[in-house]
C-alpha cells in the first residue's frame, strides 16, 4: 500500500469542501480522478502536497498514510521527500533553459571545488556532461525522443509536458506521480504518446494519479476511476466496469432529475413558455418561424483572454432566446462574451442582426445596443466608490448621451435629477436593498451589487444582453431573484439574453438552449431539457471531435431554421 | 522570414547607429589613429570595470542596476580615508578597497532587501534608492567627516573645519594601477623619444611599425579587467550563476523548484555593489581627482548608457556588449566635440550630444524592453490558442 487516505475532510471557514474521502493506491497503479470544478480535486491535492493554504486554514480531518505510516505534510518539500511528485496544469519550466537544465532544475550535478568549502555548494561549477546523461535517461524512460539541448521555448507544447514529467522521474525517489490535466494542451497524437509513456512508467512501479476531464483518455489509461462531486467520493471502481456515460452522470449528479422536480420551473416546458410569451417567437405555424433570423451569429471566434482562451467558436442565437454557455472553468466560456464585447483581443466574425460587428472595440459593441454584465463585478462591473445612480446611468451617459443636458459636443452637464429618478426606478423594480440612489456601490452586498450591474445593463435598453456568472458569490435567495429578473426581462421586452455560467443547473433552469464549451471550442449545443448526463458528456470531451464541431452546430442551426424548433 | 530579419535589426539597431555615426565623425574630427587608440585604451581601462559590475543583476533578472552608485559611494569613502591617512600607491588602493567593501556589502544587502519588496519595479526603485543613499552619503561627507568621523588632513576639509572639500586630489594614487606595469607601443621613430621621457625606468616596449607616435597601455588595469571577465565566465557556470539565470527568467518556477529566490537576488545585488565600489576606485585612480559630491552621480548613468549602446538590453547582456559599448560610447565622446566644432563651429554641441545620447539611449532601451515583453506575452498566448486566427 503506497498511499492510503482515511476519512479525509476539509472545511474552509465553515464551508465544507471535502468530506470523508477514503481510498488507497498501490505501486504501479494508474488511477483516474475526475470531477467538476469545485468538486474538491484541488483541495485534495493541496492536502496531499502539504500546501501552506491548508495549514493556515486549520488543517484537515482524517489521516494520510504513506507506506503504512501516518504523515502530515506541512510543506511541498516534505511531500517531495516522501516520493510524491506533481505535474501542474500550467507549465513550470524556465523558457530560456534547455531540456537538461529544466529537468535538473535545482538538482544540478556539481563538480566539487575547494571554493565550496569556503562558501557553499552554490559556487561549484555544473557538470554538464553528467547532467545531460541523467536527462537523457529520464527522457528515455518516457519513450520519447527529445534532444537534451533543445531550448524549452522553442519546443512544441507537447514536448514541454514530457519535460515536466521527465523532471519528476529524474527525482530518484518518486513513487507516486500526480498529473493535473496533462493532456489539455496536447494534440491527439501527442496525448497518445503520453498515454503510452505513462503506461510504461507505471510498469516500472511508479503509481500515477491522472486528473483529466477527457473521459476517453481516463478510460483508456486508468485501471481505477475515482469520481468526486461536491467534496464527496462518489465512486471508486475498476475502469472496465464503468461506461463513460456512467462516469459523466456520476460527475454531474445522478439525482438531477429529482432536483428538476424541486425546481419551480418545469424545464421541458420552459423554452416553449418563454418563447411563446416573447413577442418575436410565437409557437404558431412553422412557416412563420422559418423567418426567424439569428440575432447573433458568431463564426470562428477566437479570443485571447488569459486563462479563458477561446480557440474556434461558432454558434447562432435566435432573437428572443435565452442562450446559455456552460463548461468547466478555464475552457473559454467566459472568453466568448468578453471577446464579443471587445474587452480582450479577438478575431473571427460576429454578426448582429445580419450586420457585422466590429470586434476589439467595446464602444462599437455598446453602440449596437449590446449590454454586458461582467463576471468581474467589482473590477469591471462597478465604479465602487461612486453612488448607485452614477453606476446605473454611467454607460448610458457615456455611450448614448442620455442623462445629460446642454449642447451636445460643446458643453454638457450631468442631469442629476434624471439620474436619481432612473436609479430609483430600478431600485424599486429590482428591490435593491440600499439607503437610496446616493449610496456608494461598495457598501452594498454582493447580491445587490449584482442587481445594480443588471440595472446598469437594463438602462441601455439592449437588444442583446450578455451576462457572465450572474449568480457567482451571491446567496441563494438573491440567486433566484436575479434569475427571475432575467427571465422576466426576457419575457417582457423580448431581449435576447446570453448567460455564461459555471452552474449547469442554473443554465438548464433559465435557458432555452445551452452550449457547452470544451478546450476553447463548442462541444455541442443542447436544448435545456436534455438530461444532465448529456451535458456532462460534452464537458468531459465526449462526442467532441475537433473537426466535427462546426457540423454539429450547423445541424442544430438547420433544425432551428428548417424545422422551426429550437429544442432539437 | 521578414519578421526574423526585423528582429535582427531591432536587436542590433543601437550599436549599428553608433557605428555609422562614428564612421562619419572620425574623419571629421581629424584625429590620428594612435591618438584615438590611446584615448580609447585609457577609457576602456577607466570604465570597463564599472560597466562589468552591471552584468550579474541583469543575469538575475533585476534589470539595469541603477543602484550601482551605492557601490561607487562606498569606494569614494574608502578613497577619502586613504587620502586623509596619506597612504599612497598600491597599498593605498588596496586599503581603499578594503574600507569600501564592507560598506558596499551593507549597502548592497539593504538595496537587495528593498528590491525584493519591489519586484518587477527594480530599476525605478534602485534609481530612486540611489538618490536616497546619496543624501545619506552627503550627510556623512558634508557634516560628519571632520566632526564625528576624524579627518586630520586640513587640505581635505572645508575651511569651516568639518565637511570634505568639493574637489579632492588623489595625487598619491593617480595612475598607480595604470602604470604598475608600464607598457608602451611605439612606431619605429618614437622609441628613443620615449626612453628619455621615462627617465630610465624599466618598462615594456612593443614596436609596431605602422603606428606613429607612442601609445601607453594601462596593462595592469587591463589585466584586472581580464581577470574579472574570467570571474564572470566562471560565475555563469556555477550553481549560483545557474540559479540566477533561472530566477531571471521565471521567479515563480524557480521558487517552486526550491531555489531561494530572495536570497539569491540579494547576493546578485551585493556582488554588483561591491564590484561597482572597486570599479569606482579604478575609475578615480585614473582620473586623479575626486569630485566628492558629483563623481558617483554620473557613474551609474554613463555606465548603463555605455552597456546599452553595446547592444545589451534590460534582460540580456554579455561581456562583448560591455567592450563594444565602451568603445562606441567613448569614441563618440572623443570625436563628437571636435567633429561638432569642425562642422558647426561650436564645441558645446559635443557635450550636448553626450548627455542627450546617454539619457536618450536609456529611454529607448526601456521602451524597447517593454514593447518586446508585450510581444512575447502575446506570442505565448497565441501559441496557447494553437496559432488559430492568425495575427
Amino acid at each position: 500500500m503506497l498511499l492510503r487516505l482515511d476519512h479525509v475532510g476539509k472545511e474552509f471557514y465553515g464551508n465544507r469542501v471535502l468530506s470523508d474521502i477514503s481510498f488507497d493506491i498501490d505501486a504501479g497503479e494508474i488511477i483516474g480522478l475526475v470531477g467538476e470544478n469545485g468538486a474538491g480535486k484541488s483541495t485534495l491535492l493541496n492536502i496531499l502536497f502539504g500546501m501552506p493554504v491548508i495549514a493556515s486554514t486549520g488543517g484537515y480531518e482524517g489521516t494520510v498514510q504513506v507506506d503504512g505510516k501516518t504523515v502530515h505534510f506541512t510543506s511541498p518539500n516534505q511531500a517531495l521527500a516522501a516520493g510524491i511528485g506533481m505535474v501542474h496544469q500550467e507549465f513550470s519550466l524556465i523558457p530560456g533553459f534547455t531540456a537538461t537544465e529544466n529537468i535538473l532544475l535545482n538538482r544540478e550535478v556539481l563538480r566539487g571545488s575547494s571554493m565550496s568549502y569556503v562558501f557553499s555548494d552554490r559556487v561549484s561549477t555544473l557538470d554538464r556532461e553528467a547532467m545531460n546523461s541523467r536527462a537523457i535517461t529520464a527522457i528515455n524512460t518516457l519513450g520519447v525522443n527529445i534532444s537534451p539541448d533543445m531550448i524549452v521555448s522553442e519546443m512544441p507544447v507537447g514536448y514541454k509536458q514530457f519535460i515536466e514529467i521527465a523532471r519528476e522521474i529524474d527525482r530518484k525517489n518518486t513513487r507516486l506521480l500526480f498529473l493535473d490535466e496533462p493532456t489539455a494542451v496536447l494534440t491527439e497524437s501527442e496525448a497518445e504518446i503520453l498515454i503510452t509513456a505513462l503506461k510504461k512508467l507505471a510498469r516500472s512501479g511508479i503509481a500515477i494519479v491522472f486528473i483529466s476531464h477527457r473521459l476517453s483518455e481516463v478510460k483508456e489509461l486508468c485501471s481505477r476511476i475515482l469520481v468526486l462531486r461536491d467534496g464527496r467520493l462518489i465512486t471508486d471502481q475498476k475502469a472496465e466496469d464503468l461506461t463513460t456515460r456512467q462516469i459523466a452522470s456520476f460527475m454531474v449528479g445522478r439525482e438531477s432529475e429529482k432536483r428538476e422536480v424541486q425546481q419551480p420551473i418545469e424545464i421541458p416546458d420552459n423554452p416553449i413558455d418563454t418563447i411563446s410569451a416573447s413577442e418575436m417567437l410565437n409557437p404558431s405555424p412553422k412557416k412563420k418561424r422559418k423567418k426567424i433570423r439569428p440575432a447573433l451569429k458568431v463564426e470562428h471566434l477566437w479570443v485571447d483572454m488569459p486563462g479563458e482562451t477561446v480557440r474556434d467558436v461558432s454558434f447562432d442565437v435566435m432573437k428572443g432566446e435565452i442562450f446559455g454557455i456552460g463548461g468547466l472553468a478555464g475552457h473559454g466560456k467566459l472568453g466568448i462574451p468578453n471577446g464579443i464585447m471587445g474587452l480582450y483581443p479577438s478575431g473571427g466574425r460576429v454578426k448582429l442582426f445580419g450586420k457585422r460587428l466590429i470586434l476589439n472595440k467595446p464602444r462599437a459593441a455598446l453602440g449596437r445596443k449590446m449590454a454586458f454584465v461582467s463576471e468581474d463585478r467589482r473590477g469591471v462591473g462597478l465604479l465602487l466608490d461612486e453612488p448607485l445612480d452614477w453606476n446605473i446611468t454611467f454607460t448610458a451617459m457615456q455611450t448614448q448621451g442620455r442623462f445629460l443636458f446642454g449642447i451636445p459636443f460643446i458643453f454638457q452637464m450631468r442631469n442629476e435629477r434624471a439620474m436619481s429618478k432612473e436609479a430609483q426606478k430600478f431600485i424599486d423594480q429590482l428591490s435593491i436593498k440600499c439607503t437610496g440612489p446616493h449610496q456608494l456601490a461598495s457598501e452594498l452586498s454582493g447580491g445587490n451589487q449584482q442587481k445594480v450591474c443588471l440595472a446598469k445593463a437594463f438602462v441601455l435598453k439592449p437588444d442583446i444582453l450578455l451576462i457572465c456568472e450572474p449568480t457567482r458569490g451571491i446567496d441563494i435567495g438573491a440567486k433566484t431573484l436575479v434569475l427571475d429578473t432575467l427571465r422576466e426581462y426576457n419575457r417582457e421586452n423580448g431581449t435576447t439574453i446570453i448567460i455564461t455560467s459555471s452552474e449547469l443547473e442554473e443554465l438548464r433552469s433559465v435557458c432555452n438552449r445551452v452550449a457547452i464549451v470544451d478546450e476553447g471550442k463548442i462541444a455541442g449545443i443542447l436544448p435545456a431539457s436534455s438530461p444532465a448526463e448529456d451535458f456532462g458528456m460534452l464537458m468531459m470531451g465526449q462526442t467532441k471531435n475537433n473537426n466535427d464541431n462546426n457540423i454539429d452546430i450547423e445541424n442544430v442551426n438547420v433544425n432551428v431554421n428548417g424545422e422551426g424548433e429550437i429544442s432539437a | 522570414m521578414i519578421r526574423r530579419l526585423f528582429d535582427i535589426i531591432a536587436n542590433n539597431a543601437v550599436p549599428a547607429v553608433f557605428i555609422i555615426i562614428s564612421a562619419f565623425a572620425i574623419p571629421l574630427s581629424g584625429y590620428s589613429a594612435s591618438y584615438l587608440i590611446q584615448e580609447l585604451l585609457t577609457r576602456i581601462g577607466r570604465n570597463s570595470f564599472l560597466i562589468l559590475s552591471l552584468l550579474i543583476p541583469i543575469m538575475a533578472g533585476m534589470g539595469l542596476n541603477f543602484g550601482m552608485v551605492l557601490g561607487a559611494m562606498a569606494g569614494q569613502i574608502g578613497l577619502l580615508f586613504i587620502c586623509d591617512w596619506g597612504i599612497v600607491g598600491i597599498p593605498g588602493i588596496v586599503l581603499a578597497c578594503l574600507i569600501g567593501t564592507p560598506i558596499a556589502i551593507i549597502l548592497g544587502i539593504f538595496c537587495g532587501h528593498v528590491l525584493n519588496r519591489a519586484k518587477g519595479r527594480e530599476m525605478v526603485t534602485s534609481y530612486i534608492l540611489g538618490f536616497f543613499i546619496n543624501g545619506v552619503y552627503q550627510m556623512v561627507v558634508l557634516y560628519l567627516m571632520g566632526w564625528i568621523i576624524p579627518i586630520t588632513n586640513p587640505a581635505l576639509l572645508l575651511s569651516r573645519g568639518y565637511g570634505v572639500r568639493n574637489a579632492v586630489s588623489l595625487l598619491g594614487i593617480r595612475g598607480i594601477l595604470d602604470n604598475l606595469i608600464p607598457t608602451v607601443i611605439t612606431g619605429t621613430q618614437g622609441a628613443g623619444q620615449f626612453f628619455n621621457a621615462q627617465g630610465g625606468n624599466p618598462f615594456i616596449l612593443l614596436q609596431i611599425p605602422l603606428i606613429d607616435g607612442s601609445i601607453r597601455i594601462p596593462l595592469a588595469t587591463l589585466i584586472v579587467i581580464a581577470l574579472f571577465c574570467v570571474f564572470i565566465i566562471w560565475f555563469r557556470k556555477t550553481k549560483l550563476g545557474q540559479d540566477m539565470r533561472a530566477i531571471g527568467q521565471n521567479q515563480a518556477v524557480s521558487d517552486s523548484a526550491g531555489i531561494p529566490v530572495n536570497r539569491t537576488r540579494i547576493i546578485a545585488i551585493v556582488i554588483s555593489t561591491v564590484l561597482a565600489c572597486y570599479g569606482q576606485i579604478i575609475y578615480l585612480q585614473n582620473m586623479g581627482t575626486l569630485n566628492t559630491y558629483n563623481s558617483h552621480d554620473q557613474a551609474g548613468m554613463f555606465s548603463i548608457a555605455a552597456l546599452l549602446i553595446g547592444g545589451a538590453s534590460v534582460s540580456r547582456a554579455s561581456i562583448a556588449n560591455v567592450f563594444l559599448g565602451v568603445i562606441l560610447f567613448h569614441l563618440m565622446f572623443i570625436v563628437a566635440p571636435v567633429a561638432g566644432k569642425n562642422l558647426i563651429g561650436d564645441a558645446q554641441i559635443g557635450e550636448y550630444f553626450r548627455v542627450f545620447v546617454s539619457y536618450g539611449i536609456i529611454a529607448i532601451a526601456l521602451v524597447l524592453h517593454a514593447w518586446k515583453r508585450n510581444r512575447e506575452r502575446e506570442a505565448a498566448r497565441r501559441s496557447l490558442r494553437g496559432n488559430k486566427g492568425g495575427e
